[in-house]
């Protein structure tokens, strides 16, 4: 457990050095000082108002930049150490490789998740400043979301970086990974496929397998009770589950899915060639 | 100590290893020698449980690659090529000294014999450091903790006479207790630390043979040298070895590292046609050490 944490801050010392890190730092608190700076709070649109409206935004914007934010820099990271000949040399220390590996997975998780926070946090403090209501429950399952979703992108970023033997390969199997869940958001392709006669059910249990879809709808779910914004799986998955229950399913599934990964990823991490 | 029973490794239907069998006992200076692609860097790796082979490798009997932790805490390993490392070097120690229950204060004083004050570049990321340092702070690393089998690849390749000379005798204080293990493109630049050669080529052992254990480690040398004529180039070769010019640029003396010998008169070899004196006296530095 000692050399899990020796590494967990090693990677995070090299982390925060890095230029990527503070690009993904500057990100989003940028997102969150803009949305103040355009008066985002004022916003009446749907009758949401103040902090909440701007959470809901910084929580959509989160959502399509997160995911390829980790799922870069991660398999970049990792596959380059091992390109580099860092493998080599730090793994010839007495380190287990499961200290090392879940090592550098807390480490990252502590940095891609951190900056998202504390700009939602930084966003929250400065609405108690200005007298404006919090709404600390939207606030906590919001926390709850991002970092459920940095811990399934980073499990699945760590499970390329496993498997891909060069930086290229890992950064063109990430973004692949990011384009078909992109790609399968229920508003663009799920609508289309049942349009062409794909059973509903199976649109539904794609958009439910599809993390960033999960993410979306339970996102918007508290946003918008009835979904009438986002397409007819969720819809479906709203009116089968249920409010309560799909919120809690939107913040196991995507732990468990990153846990799945990551474990696999060590798994081949563990038999295959180290450098 | 370590054995190596029919151990082949193959990456992509490339044999890189093909069925080596070896055996390596408590003391010995191995050589490790060959051309590119001999299978040096893979036998090595094996050894440091980074590859998957066929075969079994053991050191004291323990399995390197399912123990490794018990394992790499008595390896010491200089790598060829330093590591692209963007960490400051204070972090680099002390993440090195809490893996292998070693105290940094151990590492910072080989750093300090072998002429690197880890004070002053501590906080400078490893990779800014020159190709010496870096290598200096490797060799720290490696020799500041309690190992009994110390694995180099070409690690004295970057040093200055000087350190490298501290470097060997770094090598002996540890002759009795320490298997090592040093690889190279070039004999001659290992032939006088070692007692073993191990030669490699199309991944087995073409030969391994014992070789005259006389040359000490920690000894030095007194050389003298007389010129033809003075000559820029071979003053300045001379210059980076230490040596003094006694004579208008004609005469020059110096104190070579015992192990350095070899080496030595490779460099000299490129002005021999100038030569017309050279003496090289061991039992005359005695007193110099």
């Amino acid at each position: 457990m000692k050399h899990l944490w020796f590494t967990a801050k090693l990677d995070i010392v090299e982390s925060l050095r890095a230029r990527w890190f503070m690009i993904y730092t500057l990100v989003f608190g940028g997102i969150v000082a803009l949305l103040f700076a355009f008066g985002l709070t004022e916003s009446r649109v749907l009758g949401f108002i103040g902090l909440s409206r701007l959470l809901v935004t910084y929580i959509q914007l989160s959502m399509a930049i997160l995911p390829i934010f980790v799922l870069i820099t991660t398999v970049r990271s990792v596959a380059g150490d091992r390109e580099a000949g860092v493998f080599e040399y730090l793994l010839s220390l007495p380190v287990s490789l499961s200290s090392w590996f879940w090592g550098k997975i807390v480490g990252r998780y502590l940095v891609v998740f951190l900056p998202v926070f504390a700009a939602m946090a930084a966003a929250a403090g400065w609405a108690m400043i200005k007298d404006v209501e919090v709404p600390w429950e939207m606030f906590l399952y919001y926390t709850g979301l991002l970092a459920s979703m940095s811990w399934c992108f980073l499990g699945i970023a760590m499970l390329i970086s496993t498997m891909a033997r060069s930086i290229d390969v890992a950064q063109g199997a990430a973004f692949l990974v990011w384009l078909v869940m992109l790609l399968f958001l229920d508003l663009i392709l799920l609508g289309i496929m049942i349009q062409g006669h794909l059973p509903p059910e199976a649109a539904v249990a794609l958009a439910l397998v599809n993390p960033l879809q999960v993410f979306r709808t339970a996102a918007l779910m508290l946003f918008d009770p009835q979904l009438v914004v986002i397409g007819p799986a969720a819809y479906v998955i709203f009116d089968y589950f249920g409010g309560p229950l799909f919120k809690v399913y939107a913040l196991i599934y995507p732990a468990i899915l990153g846990t799945i990964t990551a474990a696999l990823g060590f798994q081949l991490f563990r038999r295959g060639d180290l450098p | 100590m370590i054995q190596f029973s029919h151990v082949s490794k193959t990456f992509k239907r490339n044999q890189v290893l093909d069925n080596v069998d070896l055996k390596i006992e408590l003391g010995e200076r191995i050589a490790l020698v060959g051309s590119n692609g001999a299978g040096k860097t893979t036998l090595i790796r094996c050894l440091l449980g980074q590859y998957t082979h066929n075969g079994v490798v053991t050191v004291n009997g323990l399995v390197p690659r399912s123990e490794r932790s018990k394992v790499l805490q008595k390896i010491g390993f200089v790598p060829q090529l330093p590591p692209p490392l963007k960490m400051p070097v204070s972090q680099l120690v002390g993440f090195a000294a809490a893996l292998c229950n070693s105290e940094q204060k151990r590492m910072e004083d080989v750093a300090t014999r072998l002429g690197l004050d880890l004070r002053k570049i501590s906080r400078l990321p490893f990779v800014k450091l020159s190709g010496g340092m870096k290598q200096k702070l490797l060799i720290s690393i490696a020799m500041g903790r309690d190992t009994n089998i110390l694995v180099m690849d070409e690690p004295a390749a970057n040093l200055d006479p000087d350190a490298r000379h501290i470097f060997f005798e770094l090598l002996a204080e540890r002759l009795e207790n320490t298997t090592m293990l040093i690889s190279s493109h070039r004999l001659d630049e290992v032939a006088s630390l070692v007692n073993r050669v191990l030669e490699m080529d199309r991944g087995k052992v073409v030969l391994d043979d014992r070789v005259d254990d006389d040359a000490s480690l920690s000894g030095k040398l007194v050389c003298r040298l007389a010129l033809r004529r003075p000559e820029a180039a071979i003053a300045k070769a001379l210059s980076g070895w230490g040596f003094r010019d006694v004579g208008n640029g004609t005469e020059w003396e110096g104190l070579i590292a015992g192990p350095d010998r070899l080496r030595f008169l490779g460099m000299l070899s490129r002005y021999v046609g100038l030569l017309t004196k050279i003496s090289m006296d061991e039992s005359a530095s005695s007193g110099n050490q």
